[in-house]
């Protein structure tokens, strides 16, 4: 198959379901058929990455500015990658080395961005809602990377492309989340995400760190760890984020773990089939131990590898909008 | 300098006043109340189909200044009170540096001279509203202060609290009071709930305006101080000041048109002209405050005007200050919303909690009276006008107000301060309301009820805002979920 007829295969399938978005600003405003048509296109494209040479000319002559103003490795490294598999241009403004640290407006850094003529500006910011101000300031698709605790939209599309990959379906799984929900932008995007396509979706960590009225997004709650592990599918344990807590929601990291870190003992209660799932990075000893993260359920590093996938596969669709 | 304003519906509910009268206004006081007068006056103005009312007093407005003069002068700040049909207003003293010392209110009170409008003036509680030390409230009494508060701030030492109330009350100086415990807001911008969750920004519970009222109740008690609770917002907090007022404090209260008017659900676009502290919270909330207005729970309708530039708010949510202005939308929102549970009581019900209980609470006596004698400050209203609210509506040097768009019934069409008469120049209506000619600013020509129609289908309710947000971004909002 040459690779021009690979990337039809895709474009093909978005015929029934027309993509239409400019931006991905959250998985909140997708439909469940948006969502599986990521999915669907980040099948195809993932391929591209197994090949000994590994780029197709899909983007070719286009720009992406990846935009962090909160640091971040991963994610970033993630899109720089996936942008330059697709042969696209691609510019790094980072939170450091970006004007916003000389007091220069979101607004300001996103026009001069816009004014360099670019198609497509990934954005990280600390502030919940960034990305849709942005949206509105400036012609660019806008891909949210992660807004305050807001949304983490391709970080949802890669968990959910993982479940789907290993268990064949998301429709009736029932997945749990263990940790830190009420920081949580990969819980909030995973609920929206997860709940639309039918699975059934577990929230549990301390009372401190659960919001008060998120059984209204059609989720379970629970605070016994032992809950949300039994009958559990998948098990997407969220990092303690001690970095947003400017007060202390539990009394240590040691009685976390007592609480609510997955160990050998607590992973005997689960289906033996349970996928273990971390948005990284792992803080071992705390969320999960060592031996269960390196351990036969664990696909933490296949969903690294998806993450790439499933970037590439929203690049791709907003840049059919362009 | 005589005014007669002819064959108004002038109600006052504090006289007995027929319909189709004469209000004749000579050196700044009403001269003559009465039937088909038989006086020439400097100017005559027909009040055919307009409702004469008394001036409204404000008993919170942040005129900026000194200070914040880039968002707001006491001048700009005055002439959006006129527009909203306000005679009288009291100023917080968040201004920079605080009011907390004659010095500072007797230039406010100088600018208010100038600007010829009446600004009763609030000092600070405690000195530069750091919460350490009471102000001292004789002086600030003397320079003419009405009230002390650290408004924006909560006396959250409660020694410091019990000794500012004691004093205050020795002072006879009223003590209104920011009802929040900042430890549990601190970081928050919006209410606190389901939709907080939803959009991904930190909460301010409703439980800290309700912790902070029940503090306030008691030290009041105890210390007998005069207390107001400031802009209330949950309807938690309003069955703490029921109880307290069954039990014997006198103790009052005010809510603001926004809190009557919207809920935490327009805050789902990310706008900044919806963040305020107090948060807009839920719709029982809303019920509840508007509940209380109408039994008279809640005393008084204040609007919190706070104005920012226009760069402040254009920011990412969580950098935006605080604050929307609201004089002059206040009336015709508040009119609008109570008009749909009153019907026709909600003008007499708006009179009292607008202008005759706000003057009760400031023991102003014949201030704002449709009654020989009295101070000429009343309003000029066309009840039918429908009109929808933009940006040319408001004078205030400000524009970040909460109801851009919305379209509301009730309009102020001139206010009588101090006996001066403003006339405003208010947009061409489709029903058949009464167009007053102005002399300021007219001749825009533009027919906003046609355009508010095509914009609204006609639809009044509470969630304006995000139809409005939704007709021209429905890509941008989570439609397609639960919400």
């Amino acid at each position: 198959m040459t690779k021009a007829a690979m990337m039809e295969e895709p474009l093909m399938k978005s015929r029934n379901v027309h993509w239409t978005r400019k931006d991905l600003l959250g998985l909140k405003e997708l439909s469940r058929e948006e969502i599986e048509l990521i999915l669907k296109t980040a099948e195809s494209l993932k391929e591209v990455s197994t090949r000994s040479i590994k780029k197709v000319p899909t983007l070719r002559g286009r720009t992406v500015v990846n935009f962090f103003a909160e640091p971040s490795t991963r994610t970033r490294a993630s899109f720089e990658l996936a942008e330059k598999r697709l042969s696209a241009d691609s510019l790094n403004f980072s939170g450091s080395s970006s004007s916003l640290v000389k007091g220069e407006t979101l607004k300001d850094t996103a026009k001069n961005i816009e004014a360099l003529q670019v198609d497509l500006i990934v954005i990280r910011h600390s502030s919940s809602g960034a990305p849709h101000r942005l949206a509105e300031y400036v012609k660019p698709g806008i891909v949210n990377a992660g807004d305050g605790t807001n949304e983490h939209p391709t970080q949802a599309l890669l968990d959910m492309f993982t479940l789907k990959e290993k268990k064949g379906k998301i429709e009736g799984l029932k997945i749990s989340f263990i940790g830190d929900i009420l920081h949580s932008r990969v819980a909030r995007s995973n609920i929206w995400g997860l709940t639309k396509l039918g699975a059934k979706v577990t929230v549990c960590g301390p009372k401190t760190l659960i919001p008060y009225d998120i059984e209204k997004l059609g989720v379970r709650k629970t605070f016994h760890v032992e809950e949300a592990v039994e009958d559990a599918d998948a098990i997407n344990l969220l990092r303690i984020q001690l970095e947003r807590q400017s007060e202390p929601f539990f009394p240590s990291l040691g009685e976390y773990a007592k609480g609510f870190g997955i160990n050998a003992e607590r992973l005997a209660r689960a289906k033996p089939d349970v996928l273990i799932m971390h948005p990284g990075p792992v803080n071992h000893g705390v969320e999960l131990t060592s031996e269960i993260a390196d351990g036969p359920n664990s696909v933490i590093m296949e969903q690294v590898t998806n993450g790439l996938a499933v970037r590439m596969a929203v690049l791709y669709l907003l840049s059919l909008v362009r | 300098m005589t005014l007669l304003i002819k064959n108004v519906k002038a109600i006052d509910p504090r006289h007995k006043l027929s319909d189709g009268v004469d209000v004749f206004v000579r050196d700044g006081k009403i001269a003559k109340v009465g039937k088909q007068l038989d006086v020439k006056a400097d100017e005559t103005l027909d009040g055919k189909g307009q409702t004469l009312v008394p001036g409204f007093i404000d008993l919170h407005v942040h005129f900026r200044e000194p200070g914040g003069g880039h968002k707001e002068t006491v001048a700009t700040g005055a002439r959006a009170a006129l527009k909203g049909g306000f005679v009288g207003a009291v100023s917080m003293p968040n201004t920079q540096p605080a009011a907390d010392n004659a010095a500072i209110v007797e230039f406010i009170l100088k600018r208010a001279r100038e600007a010829e409008f009446n600004i009763f003036p609030c000092g600070a509680l405690s000195k530069g509203r750091e919460g350490k030390e009471i102000s001292a409230m004789l002086e600030l009494k003397n320079a003419g202060c009405v009230a002390v508060s650290d408004d924006g701030n909560y006396l959250r030492n409660p020694l410091v609290a019990r000794r500012a109330f004691e004093y205050a009350s020795q002072v006879g100086l009223i003590v209104m009071s920011h009802v929040e415990i900042p430890e549990l807001t601190k970081g928050g911008v919006m209410n606190e709930g389901y939709v907080s969750t939803v959009m991904g920004l930190k909460g301010m519970p409703a439980v800290s305006e309700v912790i902070a009222v029940a503090t306030d109740i008691e030290l009041a008690k105890m210390t007998e101080a005069r207390l107001h609770i400031s802009h209330l917002s949950s309807g938690a907090a309003l069955e703490k000041i029921k109880r307290a007022r069954s039990e014997g404090l006198q103790i009052t209260c005010e809510v603001t048109p926004h809190h009557l008017a919207l809920t935490e659900n327009a805050l789902k676009t990310y706008d900044t002209n919806f963040k305020m502290n107090p948060p807009l919270r839920t719709e029982e909330d809303r019920q509840a405050m508007l509940q209380g207005v109408l039994d008279g729970s809640i005393d008084v309708i204040a609007t919190d005007h706070a104005p920012h530039q226009f760069e402040e708010k254009d920011q990412e949510f969580e950098l935006a200050p605080f604050g929307v202005i609201g004089l002059e939308t206040a009336f015709a929102v508040s009119y609008t919303e109570l008009s749909q549970k009153a019907g026709p009581a909600a003008l007499e019900i708006l009179i009292d909690r607008m202008a005759i209980t706000p003057a009760n609470i400031l023991g102003l006596g014949q201030f704002n009276e449709i009654a020989e004698g009295s101070a000429a400050n009343f309003t000029l209203l066309d009840l039918n006008a429908k009109w929808t609210i933009s940006k040319e509506d408001f004078a205030s040097k400000s524009k970040n107000s909460c109801f851009l768009g919305r379209e509301v019934r009730g309009r102020v069409v001139a206010t009588v301060c101090n006996g001066k008469l403003y006339r405003w120049n208010t947009h061409p209506v489709a029903s058949g309301a009464v167009t007053v000619q102005s002399g300021c600013h007219s001749g825009e020509g533009r027919n906003l009820s046609a355009k508010g129609g095509l914009a609204f289908g006609g639809k009044t309710s509470k969630q304006d805002a995000s139809l409005r947000w939704h007709d021209t971004h429905p890509e941008r909002l989570p439609g397609a979920t639960p919400l």
